[in-house]
């Protein structure tokens, strides 16, 4: 059996005496979709949080590839190719989008802390944020200041500058919340596109998006895995639907 | 002998000095998350307020009203300064309360001139209190000391016993729920640092006569009240009241000791005569808080009863 | 979505733009400082001049941290203080030829400046970058208390009140300049701070520099794009330390004098005004801040006692009504000209200039006159033949009703702007 791109083992998580995340042990197979859905205050971003290392786990683990990342710091798990978005866009506002895209680039281009070289004249850096600017449509407002976009290209950017440094397994957390429709539908497209070949893992609201997009879905309930399966399998779930009656009704079909 | 019961009272009376100013810091500070960079300045204030009430009519009377004229000019500061930088962040507030601190030390320079003034003990406390082995400690101290007491007293009364401690202590651990419970934040945030500009206030009244009152005094002070705030643990009145005594420990019984580095580790082979050997402990203790400061740092970085890492 | 004719090249900014942005602004800049010795400048003059160059480089140095990293220092004086210092041993080693500086030409002293703010900054940043915001800047005012008082203590090192003194016509010349005649020190100032200006924007362009700006706007997220946000502070730290040690390389040249005053608070308290009036948000704006307050220091102390006090209140006012500085309101100005309803934005402008002169003729007269009573030497302000004494009642109508009538004015200009924007 091949490694899991990541794996979750008999992981917890309290703050004081309030256990959020209780014993959750999970595999996600490279390249695999991977939805987490649960109704709110299931522990979804603490979750996240465990994963990408800005919280250390109360015990159990979490590997990469098969290597140990729990207690190391976020920007290190980053380099070893895990890349997260976050709930609330959480960009550079001072700076330009493509500042931003840059600064999302450099790191996988090897650029360092290094202050000897002049940033504009990069090659690489400029073909790649380029590139990740195309990838995520904002290249017709390259040059907006990042705290002037309307919502939903902040949202663009958020994921823009995740994907940027080319990390092979992609946590999105609620990309889509707040959007309307048709916003949605374009994110949709551009989180397929952009996660191409990739692990995700998305923890999302929006039960249209996540039939849509993921291979195989877990629910979250006060901390616990309560079911993890392909999504005609989850929609059958009486356990559930049970834990879903009164906050959203899943949809009775894929649209 | 009476080197150290000396050290040891003088080293409370000032713990407990600072403390008056570190407790009205640190309250701002956790509330507001403002570091008010002029507090000592309105120490210093108290003293100047005092001598001119204290002149025209007595200490007693200086005692009670200075306090209030330097808790309502905090008040006046943050209604019509403070409030409106807030929205621009904390660096700014602090950049507002270090220029005002600049502002109100070269008002004191114009009003009271640039020497010092001669703010003196009252003739009714300026006696020895008690004499042991032939030297004598002065009442005024002693009445220091009471009034500090008092002040310690009068604090946990109002955070612990009255509604509006309760909610003072509600905001100093949950700072956006307060607004949520329907209390006036605003409100509540220039009544506190009123109350903690008058705490600077009284510590400059009962403290500005026995040390200096001149223009220097803000600047002297100052960094030592931060000294203490970080060393106590930010946002911690216990850590600050700690720290104080501490400190205040630290540097009265540095002074008392005269022996120099040569002397003390000449078995290392460390000259008096060298420059390192003969720096004196007593010349240190100004560096001390400092110093302790760079410790704490490096070696406890949430302070001595700090919730969290600095 | 993206069209055809989008490149790479064509987001960037042209190089006509570059051009204009980048390289013209530094042409001019050098073009006026090899313009000023033209003119023929008095000694005084000449002397300004250099503090302006020192000043310009310190306090480009001082935003590197506070403006483009964030971190608010009470302590930056300490760099250029120990670059200094170690400059001034320098000087004592080349005027006796010993030790491995002994044949250093002195000419390209700040460099050494560099070298021992940058050791300072690393040694000190260490426990001091963790953290930015409120934290880092109270580390930072104990440290430079630490670092002061220990300047008192070892005469060695610092040589006490008398301080340490040198002189910099000692060895190697270089380009010919023996520094003897001001005017010569005059080139050696020219030339490193011109280096300093354009290595400062430079360091803004780099990786490091764009990194500096993302860690001040979100520490958080640049963990998750690989980079330890207090490393960044820490290098960024260690950077603006080099610098400020180069201008205290460049000061110990000018006063071949250094004392521990220059350490302390004091210079640290000047710097971050110089930095935050001039305007942190624009790489220019130190430079404005440093020019002008330097003038300021130097011919208002002479003009008037309590210039001290015009300049805390000046620092209190930017504070609170122009947190983008000088270069905020020149270049708000500007681009209020250039936009549309120039007249409208030139109209209201000078309505609030009306109003700020008005309210500063009170706090003139006001303060004038206190200085002059509190004296105590009979003296008073007479401006303009006219006798100002705290008894005459022109004094106080002269000041309470420009400080009225300009407080109404700025009022219902903001209100006015308010409904405005609404």
């Amino acid at each position: 059996m091949t490694t899991p791109a990541l794996s979750l083992k008999n992981l917890s998580k309290s703050f004081g005496p309030a256990k959020i995340i209780n014993d959750v042990t999970l595999d996600i197979a490279k390249g695999e979709r991977h939805a987490i859905i649960g109704p709110n205050g299931a522990g979804k971003s603490t979750l996240f949080n465990l994963i990408s290392g800005l919280y250390v786990p109360t015990s159990g683990t979490v590997s990469l590839n098969g290597t140990l990342i729990s207690g190391v710091p976020p920007h290190e798990i980053n380099r070893m190719g895990l890349s997260r978005s976050f709930q609330v866009s959480n960009i550079f506002a001072n700076m330009t989008v493509r500042e931003n895209v840059r600064c999302g680039v450099l790191h996988s281009l090897g650029q360092g802390y290094s202050f000897w070289k002049n940033i504009g004249t990069q090659k690489d850096v400029n073909a790649k944020t380029f590139e990740v600017m195309e990838h995520c449509g904002l290249l017709d407002k390259a040059n907006t200041p990042a705290a002037l976009l309307p919502y939903a290209d902040q949202r663009s950017l958020e994921i823009a500058i995740t994907i940027a440094g080319g990390a092979d397994v992609i946590l999105l957390d609620e990309p889509t919340a707040g959007m309307s429709h048709s916003e949605t539908d374009r994110a949709v497209d551009l989180i397929a596109r952009a996660t191409e070949g990739k692990t995700l893992v998305i923890v999302e609201h929006d039960m249209g998006v996540i039939f849509n997009l993921a291979d195989r879905i877990s629910v979250l309930v006060y901390g616990e895995i309560i079911a993890s399966a392909p999504p005609s399998e989850i929609r059958g779930d009486p356990k559930v639907r049970e834990a879903y009656l009164g906050d959203e009704a899943l949809p009775e079909e894929v649209v | 002998m009476e080197t150290i019961v000396f050290a040891l009272l003088n080293g409370v009376i000032y713990g407990l000095l600072l403390f008056m100013l570190s407790s009205g810091l640190t309250l701002i500070f956790s509330m507001m998350g403002v570091l008010n960079f002029a507090h000592a300045s309105f120490y210093m204030l108290g003293a100047y307020f005092a001598f001119t009430i204290s002149g025209s009519s007595s200490f007693w009377i200086a005692l009670f009203i200075a306090p209030v004229l330097v808790g309502l000019v905090g008040a006046v500061v943050e209604r019509y300064g403070l409030r409106k930088v807030h929205a621009n962040g904390h660096v700014a507030e602090l950049l507002f309360t270090f220029g005002l601190a600049y502002l109100i030390e070269e008002v004191v320079k114009i009003v009271y001139g640039k020497t010092s003034v001669d703010y003196r003990i009252p003739d009714l406390l300026d006696f020895p209190a008690f004499t042991i082995y032939g030297a004598s400690f002065p009442a005024y101290r002693i009445f220091m000391l009471f009034v500090a007491i008092g002040m310690l007293v009068g604090l946990w009364v109002l955070l612990k016993k009255t509604r509006a401690g309760l909610i003072i202590q509600a905001a100093l651990t949950h700072p956006h729920m307060v607004g949520h419970l329907g209390h006036n934040v605003p409100l509540i945030f220039m009544t506190v640092f009123g109350i903690g500009c008058a705490l600077a206030g009284l510590a400059g009244v009962i403290g500005g006569n026995i040390f200096v009152t001149d223009p220097a005094m803000a600047v002297q002070m100052g960094p030592i009240v931060f000294v203490v705030v970080v060393v106590g643990g930010i946002g911690s009145l216990e850590g600050a009241f700690l720290a104080s005594l501490l400190i205040g420990l630290l540097q009265n019984f540095a002074v008392g000791i005269s022996a120099s580095f040569g002397e003390i580790f000449g078995f290392l082979g460390l000259s008096t005569t060298s420059e390192l050997g003969s720096i004196t402990i007593s010349s240190l203790a100004p560096m001390l808080p400092f110093l302790l400061l760079v410790l704490m740092l490096i070696f406890r970085p949430r302070g001595l009863m700090g919730e969290q890492e600095l | 979505m993206s069209n055809a004719t989008t490149t790479i090249e064509s987001l960037q900014p042209s190089s006509a733009a570059k051009f204009r942005q980048r390289t013209l602004p530094i042409l001019i800049f050098a073009a006026v400082i090899f313009a000023i010795p033209m003119t023929d400048p008095s000694r005084t003059m000449y002397s300004l001049m250099h503090q302006i160059g020192i000043n310009i480089v310190f306090a480009l140095s001082y935003n590197m941290i506070l403006g483009k990293a964030g971190l608010l220092s009470f302590g930056h004086a300490v760099y250029f203080g120990l670059g200094g210092y170690f400059c001034m041993h320098v000087l004592g080693w080349i005027e006796d030829g010993v030790g491995p500086f002994g044949n250093y030409p002195v000419f390209f002293l700040p460099l050494l400046g560099f070298g021992g703010g940058a050791l300072a900054g690393a040694v000190i940043g260490w426990p001091s970058c963790r953290k930015a915001g409120t934290t880092f800047a109270m580390i930072s005012l104990g440290v430079a208390e630490l670092i002061a008082a220990a300047g008192f203590m070892f005469d060695s090192l610092f040589g006490g009140e008398e301080g340490i003194s040198g002189d910099r016509m000692n060895g190697p010349e270089m380009f010919g300049l023996s520094l003897g005649p001001i005017d010569e020190v005059y080139w050696f100032i020219a030339f490193w701070t011109v280096v300093g200006v354009i290595g400062m924007f430079a360091f803004t362009r780099t990786p490091l520099g764009k990194l500096s700006e993302a860690t001040r706007d979100n520490p958080q997220r640049v963990q998750f794009i690989g980079y330890n946000p207090q490393q960044v502070r820490y290098l960024v730290f260690i950077i603006a330390g080099g610098f400020a040690g180069m201008a205290g390389g460049m000061a110990a040249v000018n006063y071949e004098i250094f004392t521990p005053e220059s350490l302390s608070l004091i210079p640290s308290g000047f710097v971050l005004i110089m930095a935050y009036v001039g305007g942190i948000t624009y790489f220019a704006g130190p430079i404005m801040g440093a020019i002008l307050l330097t003038y300021m220091q130097s011919m208002m102390s002479d003009f008037t006692e309590a210039w001290l006090l015009y300049l805390g209140l000046m620092f209190v006012a930017i504070v609170m009504y122009a947190p983008r500085g000088i270069a905020g309101i020149v270049f708000g100005f500007v681009d209020g000209i250039r936009g549309g309803n120039a007249g409208a934005y030139f109209t209201a402008w000078i309505i609030r200039l009306v109003g700020c002169l008005l309210m500063l003729l009170g706090a003139i007269v006001l303060i004038e006159m206190s200085v002059r009573w509190s004296n105590g030497y009979g003296e008073v302000f007479e401006p303009f033949g006219l006798h100002l004494g705290h008894t005459n009642v022109l004094t106080w109508i002269l000041i309470i009703v420009p400080l009225v009538a300009g407080g109404y004015i700025l009022r219902r200009a903001s209100r006015e702007e308010e409904e405005g924007a609404a």
